[in-house]
């Protein structure tokens, strides 16, 4: 058992160059992980942009986010989820994303705002 | 009840602020106590000293300078966030090479662990704003 007390659901549904909520999302991300918080990561909506591979956001005068969300698993964040209908209605295939995912129906995608005690959706 | 509130909205792109400032107000009068008060993203504009909104507007920065005065409130605002945007306070001023800093009183420029150490040490983590 981790010694804290807490555990941190961190919902992801901005899409990654609309504003910068993708970019805060990954940042306190990587900021909790340093924390040693335990968190889960859920992509849903838009959210599910962020994880598609090949990205190429400097033809749009953007810094790519792709390059950051691999690293994820190094910072030991160990659940990084995927709601499968956001994935369908984008017609997006998990094969198709920049990194292994757990994908989740809506039921079990519910039940992480149960099991988690502080949730922070972006 | 410990609670911590995170605000995401400026105080005039969406009801976030607005919504934030009233609910710290009904639960300090609740009795509970407000650890802390995270300002990211947009929310960054709610620090700013030099707005000048119409005088029978309310001005959300001076509301909240009242409030941290009458109850020791921390204002955290997100370093990163609010550097993008242009508040800053006197040092981040000269470091960066900008000519005047508009941080207000009251408020504190810190990094995102203030946030993380939030939803650790708090009984909720209650935010405002979304979908920006």
């Amino acid at each position: 058992m981790n010694v804290h007390t807490k555990t941190l659901l961190v919902v992801i549904n901005a899409s990654p160059y609309r504003s910068t909520r993708a970019r805060d999302a990954l940042d306190l991300v990587l900021t909790a992980a340093a924390f040693e918080i335990p968190l889960t990561l859920l992509f849903c909506g838009d959210g599910v942009f962020q994880l598609v591979a090949d990205q190429r956001a400097a033809a749009i005068g953007h810094k790519d986010l792709a390059a950051t969300l691999p690293v994820l698993p190094l910072y030991d964040v160990k659940r990084i989820c995927v709601e499968q209908a956001a994935l369908a209605e984008r017609d997006l295939d998990p094969a198709q994303l920049l990194l292994p995912v757990e994908v989740l129906g809506s039921a079990e995608a519910a039940a992480l705002f149960h099991h988690h005690d502080q949730i922070l959706s972006f | 009840m410990n609670i911590a509130v995170v605000v995401y909205g400026s105080p005039t792109g969406s009801p976030a602020s607005m919504s934030a400032y009233r609910y710290v107000c009904a639960a300090l009068e609740l009795g509970h106590r407000v650890s802390r008060v995270f300002f990211y993203g947009e929310g960054v504009h709610n620090a700013t000293r030099l707005a000048a909104p119409p005088q029978d507007e309310t001005s959300l920065p001076e509301c909240w300078q009242r409030l941290a005065r009458s109850h020791q409130l921390e204002l955290i605002v997100c370093i990163a966030a609010a550097l993008r945007r242009g508040v800053l306070n006197d040092q981040e001023a000269a470091r960066h090479g900008r000519d005047a800093s508009n941080l207000a009183p009251g408020f504190e420029l810190s990094g995102l662990g203030q946030l993380a150490d939030a939803a650790l040490n708090s009984d909720r983590l209650i935010t405002f704003g979304g979908n920006g």
